[in-house]
């Protein structure tokens, strides 16, 4: 049936029904724009792009769920971008997302994937399950290969909470789309492999959530200690990294007189050790 | 060559309307309704898969009367209408006007160009915050398109339910409970016969709820809500 004044499609995917109808709106829609860019400044290799790039993002297994958490900062180049960015986003009502690579691009990619699972939800009438999504996520990523050619990398960390198996799940990508599932803990960006040192010294099979949280903030503190891309809590503006909970009940967010309450007990803790 | 028959454009469009009302009035009607935190939508359905309401987007619903594979077509190209319009600009821009507005042209384009007319008969609530009005809008299989107030009732026998809500729809809007035993009477009523609770399809825009306001209600939910 042709309908005159509405879009017409046939599948269930929002990403699809944009790549055909609307290839402005997707995130490849200006590799036109950046190709013609490219031949005029040939000697500009991949990555030499000043936009600003968000970095450390991680997540952690708990007992109840999963627990994924990110830090604040954006640079470009040497220079501080952004100090409130926001890398953790909501996707649905359970599941969550947190981005690494170029900050427009990564946030756009989030908000099309909120687009993509509530549209698929509405259509269908039920939620993709925990697997789906995270392949939509990655076939997402793949569509996104010739931007990385550009320079434009983004690298996302998806969470779920799995309702047929009750628990939480937790994929990383690559850039070619291939997705991978993690069994415990993994943080990607700029700081994630001292995240990733800092969580392998303290993770335990079955956390409680408390404890989960508490490691994230404890990673991504150390993570800020040692890389420059990484914000660290900055008590003087009173910026803290954020963290959102998965769990069977849902996604929480952590509130940040919460995270507040963990920073200054793990600060107090550093200071003692120091003098 | 063979001449074709000639039919007058009166004629011709008078044919297509009397198709088109009877495969409408075939079906089995659905209500929708203000009380005092949104809008309450009704529906006659003995499936319990195959919806005739739905959620478009934060704040609106569809329903859809007629034939089953027709509205659903409409309904998704609604959502994508808003989903699209939502993701270009943003959440608050789309509403449920210029959503109606599509659906009229469409229809209306289809009735007057194709050989068959759809055999529907759909509404597009939105539910209003922040001090905003509630709007419904009714669209007929001609493109033609209502502005309802209070309530709107759309296939089977919609006016005589319209008739019977009228007389009895207070001036205030009324709780969800009684909303819903309103609509549950209006339709025993007309249809004469008793209705289960499982042959109804029930779904409300809650206006106190945040982002997506629309829920459906199970048998079980709606059995707890007129008990309680």
């Amino acid at each position: 049936m042709k309908l005159p004044f509405l879009p017409n499609h046939d599948e269930p995917s929002f990403f699809d029904f944009l790549t055909a109808h609307h290839p402005a709106l997707t995130p490849t829609g200006r590799s036109g724009f950046l190709q013609a860019q490219a031949s005029a400044e040939p000697t500009r290799g991949a990555g030499s792009m000043n936009v600003p790039q968000a970095t450390t993002v991680l997540a952690i297994k708990s007992q109840q769920g999963v627990v994924i958490a990110g830090d604040r900062r954006a640079t470009e180049g040497f220079q501080i971008a952004e100090r409130r960015i926001e890398k953790v986003f909501k996707i649905d009502e359970y599941s969550a997302m947190a981005i690494a690579g170029a900050a427009g691009p990564c946030i756009e990619m989030a908000k099309l994937f909120q687009v993509e699972l509530e549209h698929y939800e509405k259509i269908e009438g039920v939620q993709l399950s925990c697997e789906g999504k995270a392949n939509k996520l990655g076939q997402m990523v793949k569509a996104n290969l010739p931007m990385v050619f550009q320079g434009l990398v983004v690298m996302p960390l998806y969470v779920g909470y799995d309702l047929m198996r009750a628990e939480g799940r937790i994929f990383k990508y690559d850039l070619a789309g291939g997705r991978y599932e993690e069994s415990d803990y993994h943080a990607i960006g700029s700081g994630g492999k001292d995240a990733r040192n800092t969580m392998r010294e303290h993770f335990l099979k079955g956390m409680a959530e408390p404890d989960a949280l508490k490691l994230a903030l404890l990673a991504l503190y150390n993570a800020a200690d040692d890389d420059v891309g990484t914000g660290g809590p900055d008590l003087v503006r009173g910026i803290y990294p954020t963290a959102k909970i998965v769990n069977a009940s849902g996604i929480i967010d952590v509130s940040e007189q919460q995270i507040r309450g963990i920073y200054d007990g793990l600060i107090a803790t550093r200071r003692s050790k120091e003098t | 060559m063979p001449m074709p028959y000639y039919v007058s454009p009166e004629q011709m469009m008078q044919d297509k309307a009397e198709y088109a009302k009877k495969g409408i009035a075939k079906g089995r009607s659905i209500i929708a309704i203000e009380f005092v935190n949104g809008i309450l939508l009704v529906a006659e359905n003995p499936s319990a898969s195959l919806y005739k309401i739905s959620e478009i987007y934060d704040s609106i619903a569809f329903a859809g009367a007629g034939k089953y594979s027709e509205f659903e077509n409409l309904r998704k190209a609604g959502i994508r209408h808003a989903d699209l319009k939502g993701f270009m600009y943003s959440r608050e821009d789309v509403t449920a006007r210029s959503l109606a507005n599509g659906y009229s042209q469409s229809l209306g384009t289809i009735f007057s160009q194709e050989q068959k007319p759809l055999e529907v008969e759909i509404l597009v609530v939105q539910v209003g915050h922040n001090g905003h009005a509630n709007e419904m809008y009714r669209i007929s299989f001609d493109g033609s398109i209502i502005d309802e107030r209070t309530f709107a009732v759309i296939g089977g026998k919609s006016e005589a339910i319209q008739a019977l809500l009228k007389e009895k729809v207070l001036t205030q809007s009324p709780e969800l409970r009684n909303a819903l035993a309103l609509c549950i009477t209006a339709l025993e009523q007309i249809g004469n016969q008793k209705l289960s609770l499982e042959s109804l399809e029930v779904a409300v825009l809650d206006r106190t709820r945040d982002g997506r306001r629309f829920r459906r209600l199970s048998p079980a939910d709606t059995k707890q809500l007129l008990s309680g």
